[in-house]
């Protein structure tokens, strides 16, 4: 038989209620394994209060190739940022 | 190092202004100090390179398990056994982020194993030496993960993201390996005579193998040019090795051993240690598969994965009965 096992992606909670956050990728036969192995791989000291993994294969990414379309850093909507608006000093913090 | 002696297939390193516009932009980008990400174009002798660089310091991870899981039965108290165990199993890890960090390449896990039980793939000639004391722990930890661990921060800044992202995690891990190997030597130094000896036997052995880690001399090396141009290297396999001795040096005062170099001594003008040149033959003989435990290392990972198929197999077999229980009855 031997073959390889599928690739999942690992995705770790850190302690102070972040988000998830990709840490690494491992191969394993189920989903229950991965999580497995992903505690021994990627949490040996105690890096995280929870554990996400996903097949690699079922991920959607954006092309590098779309880098431009899709990032384009909309430098002409200054707008969007608050420092835009010039509000008078007797306003006060807003 | 863990990978010494890393080929490029480069004749030469290219300018700026021979390359093609692809491999330009490409080499401003990392001159520009960016990150280069899995699936973004890259030269064909920088993937290749990162293939091999990054595959032969997985297996050396997986491989140095083998000398130090020789001491884990026979660690002298409970505690030492569960640290090195501990240890040990960091190893295992840092083995298998920088695998998955190869595989963002487009190799498989199952061609890099191949490769490394097939004897094709190098691993570092360090992890062909015996362990024959307890104090070859000790100096394992101290010197061998010291001399790794001048070679990986550097690294950690690599071009290639995912490989740079390994080190980090790496490095975090490994200062802790270093001075549970550092804490042994301390309290064998301070034992009775024989126990002093032992240390000091240890770092006779271990001495001139962990020097050679940095690999031959490459200053004049259009590999070692053209990793750097790369930025998959970062320093000369000599500068390393002078910051290593220049390291190393004061904690073996420190421990009251002796440094088997008649050559070393304090060169006040260049601030540094002169030393003593290692013997490249056996470096060389030791790459070759001639080493003293090569047959032996080699034959355990061997029989290790052959011994486990069973299991892989019983684990695949398991997922893919319970995906087709999970599958619904189509209706009839
Ligand atoms: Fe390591
Ligand atoms: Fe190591
Ligand atoms: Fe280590």
């Amino acid at each position: 038989m031997s073959s390889e096992w599928p690739l999942w992606e690992v995705f770790i909670r850190g302690q102070h209620g972040l988000n998830h956050r990709h840490v690494g990728s491992l191969h394993a036969p189920d989903a229950e394994m991965a999580i497995n192995n992903a505690r021994d791989v990627y949490t040996r000291r105690n890096e995280g209060v929870s554990i996400w993994v996903v097949r690699s294969s079922d991920i959607v990414a954006s092309a590098p190739s779309e880098k431009g379309p899709l990032f384009e850093p909309s430098n002409s909507k200054v707008y969007r940022h608050p420092t835009f608006f010039d509000i008078p000093d007797e306003v006060g913090h807003m | 190092m863990y990978a010494q002696m890393v080929k490029t297939d480069a004749p030469r390193v290219k300018s700026l202004d021979e390359m093609d516009p692809q491999e330009r932009a490409f080499q401003e980008r990392i001159d520009a100090g960016q990150k280069i990400e899995p699936k973004e174009w890259m030269p064909e002798g920088y993937r290749k390179t990162l293939i091999r660089q990054i595959s032969q310091h997985a297996h050396s991870e997986i491989v140095g398990q083998l000398p130090e899981g020789n001491w884990i039965t026979r660690a002298p108290t409970l505690e030492r056994k569960a640290i090195l165990l501990a240890k040990v199993q960091d190893e295992a890890g840092h083995g298998l982020y920088l695998y998955c960090a190869a595989e963002t390449l487009g190799i498989s896990r199952d061609e890099m194993y191949e490769q490394l039980h097939s004897g094709k793939a190098k691993y570092s000639s360090i992890f062909n030496y015996p362990t024959l004391s307890w104090a070859d722990i000790g100096a394992i930890g101290w010197l061998v993960d010291g001399a790794a661990i001048m070679n990986q921060v550097p690294l950690q800044r690599c071009s290639y993201g995912p490989y740079s992202r390994a080190m980090i995690r790496i490095c975090k891990e490994e200062s802790f390996h270093q001075r549970q190997g550092f804490d042994i030597l301390m309290k064998m130094v301070k034992g009775t005579s024989a126990q002093k000896a032992l240390a000091q036997d240890a770092l006779n052995r271990w001495w001139w193998p962990s020097l050679m880690m940095f690999g031959p001399s490459d200053d004049a090396s259009v590999h070692s040019a053209q990793s750097m141009a790369w930025k998959i290297k970062q320093n000369s396999n000599d500068e390393l090795r002078q910051k290593f001795v220049d390291q190393t040096v004061p904690q073996a005062e420190y421990l009251g051993l002796t440094i088997p170099d008649a050559d070393l001594r304090w060169n006040e003008a260049k601030g540094g240690y002169d030393f003593g040149e290692p013997d490249w033959n056996e470096f060389f003989e030791v790459i070759a598969g001639n080493g003293p435990c090569n047959a032996e290392r080699l034959g355990a990972r061997r029989q290790a994965w052959e011994d486990g198929a069973w299991f892989r197999d019983a684990l695949t077999a398991h997922a893919e009965k319970a995906a087709r229980r999970a599958q619904p009855v189509a209706a009839e």
